[in-house]
């Protein structure tokens, strides 16, 4: 029996595999590929025997820097990202937390300078495994689930 | 093999901001958290301090311009500030709140840094918002001496503190401090176990339940093995072992429960009395301004020791201006 792809193959570029559905389009956003000519294909709440449901994005010709794509880690930690030449997967490559992430997140503090001034913000991650930040600026913890994207 | 695609401006600015790090472990350039001074940033400010104590009046700044930012008034700082610069024969501009500065008009913090650089050759600014001297400092081509962010650091208060520590036992190591008051919002408070960190302390903390100290300072203490107790009630035992005994405000205002504030109000009150049996070394300090914690009649005891301190706040201030101007004390 053949079985039919949910997306075309890809001859050359990155494939993000299994990007829980509801962060496609934040990974879209956090990996800028709307500023991208490249043709580049969005698969959103495809089946997944693994996660129910989930997103997949194919960028083609398009090959990421490692902290572009760490940017993701905050939304997509567990993506499958695939480095295709010529419909070979040639690398995978894993998303890891970076030591300091940059104009990503919110600061939580209503008092911080980088919620009053144009600026960028940036936090150090204090537990990677727990995923816990401060801000550079204002010092302040912030957890997991109290995180808030820009 | 990768096929690398232009830099983004975002990604400029990170490689920029990685470089700038690698600058927090040379010697400091501003002062924005006690944090960042190692214990040898310390020693030298210190030393530096006495000298500007025995003989405070030098013309170091002389053909000099320092610039005092306070977006937020604190006039007790600035007149600090401002008398440790004149005494150095150096020259001043700047505001005292941040309704006669540019701000007012909607101007970012960073073009009013970026204009003042231009005139001055160092910045002393104080600023409501937490981070804002980080940022400053950052960006700015001229040192930073942080006055105070918000409730975030206030590191010349911190130094001064040590200063009258140092002076006062002799010695900054293997002292037992007792700290009284609100231990919970206390920004002096938090500086000064961070900065006490490096000369193996032993902290005991009195606070109301309220107002206890957080747990992320009891957590930074056991990291490092530092001894700590804490206590609910300003008992004698917590005055008469200890070498420095640090009174803080507590503040009506801090309080959800108002019954509460009622109850513990005049608890957390030193009185002579209480002194009678303490150490001979002891010293009573307070960053001021003080309301009632400490009652009058400690003032004439010889261990009140907390006018001196805010005096050698502008020796402190000294050392730490000439300190990031790159001047050397004689
Ligand atoms: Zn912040």
């Amino acid at each position: 029996m053949k079985k039919e792809l949910q997306v075309a193959a890809l001859q050359n570029g990155t494939s993000i595999d299994h990007i829980p559905s509801d962060q496609v389009f934040k990974v879209v956003s956090l990996l800028q590929l709307d500023k991208l000519g490249n043709p580049i294909t969005i698969g959103s709440n495809l089946t997944s025997k693994k996660m129910g449901k989930k997103g997949i994005i194919k960028i083609a010709d398009k090959f990421f820097r490692e902290d572009e794509i760490n940017r993701i880690a905050l939304v997509a930690p567990n993506v499958n990202l695939n480095i295709i030449k010529e419909y070979e997967v040639v690398d995978k490559k894993n998303v890891a937390l970076p030591d300091t992430i940059i104009d990503i997140v919110k600061c939580n503090n209503p008092k911080c300078i980088t919620n009053n001034e144009p600026m960028p913000t940036r936090f150090d991650v204090i537990d990677k495994e727990k995923v816990k930040l401060r801000c550079h600026y204002c010092e302040i913890r912030i957890e997991k689930e109290d995180i808030i994207l820009k | 093999m990768l096929n690398l695609p232009a830099f983004p401006a975002k990604f400029l600015i990170f490689v920029n901001k990685n470089t700038h790090t690698k600058n927090r472990f040379m010697k400091p350039r501003s002062l924005v958290d006690i944090g960042n001074y190692g214990k040898d940033d310390i020693l030298r400010i210190l030393k530096s301090a006495a000298k500007f104590k025995a003989n405070p009046n030098r013309d170091y700044l002389q053909g000099k311009v320092c610039a005092t930012l306070f977006f937020e008034p604190s006039t007790r700082t600035r007149l600090s500030f401002e008398t440790a610069v004149n005494r150095l024969r150096g020259r001043i501009v700047g505001f005292s709140d941040a309704a006669t500065s540019s701000s007012s008009k909607g101007e970012s913090l960073k073009d009013t840094i970026m204009m003042v650089s231009n005139y001055t050759d160092l910045i002393i600014m104080r600023h409501h918002l937490e981070g804002s001297a980080r940022y400053a400092s950052e960006i700015s081509p001229v040192p930073i001496i942080n006055a105070g962010d918000g409730a975030n650091q206030h590191p010349t208060q911190t130094l001064l503190d040590l200063f009258t520590i140092y002076e006062t036992q002799g010695t900054l190591e293997n002292l037992t401090i007792t700290i009284v008051g609100d231990l919970k919002y206390g920004r002096a408070v938090h500086s000064l176990i961070q900065g006490l960190a490096h000369f193996r302390p032993t902290f005991h903390f009195v606070a109301p339940e309220e107002l206890k100290i957080p747990d992320k300072y009891k957590q930074f203490c056991d990291k490092l093995a530092i001894r700590y107790r804490e206590f609910s009630d300003f008992s004698p035992e917590a005055i008469n072992s200890v070498d420095i005994l640090y009174m803080t405000r507590v503040q009506r205002e801090r309080f959800t429960d108002l019954m509460e504030y009622e109850k513990v109000k005049n608890v957390y009150v030193l009185h002579n009395d209480m002194l009678a049996d303490s150490k001979p070394n002891l010293k009573v300090l307070h960053p001021l301004p003080r309301v009632k914690e400490i009652s009058q009649d400690v003032d004439d005891n010889p261990k009140a020791y907390y006018f001196q301190q805010a005096k050698n706040g502008m020796f402190t201030r000294q050392a730490v201006i000439c300190d990031l101007l790159g001047i050397e004390v004689e």
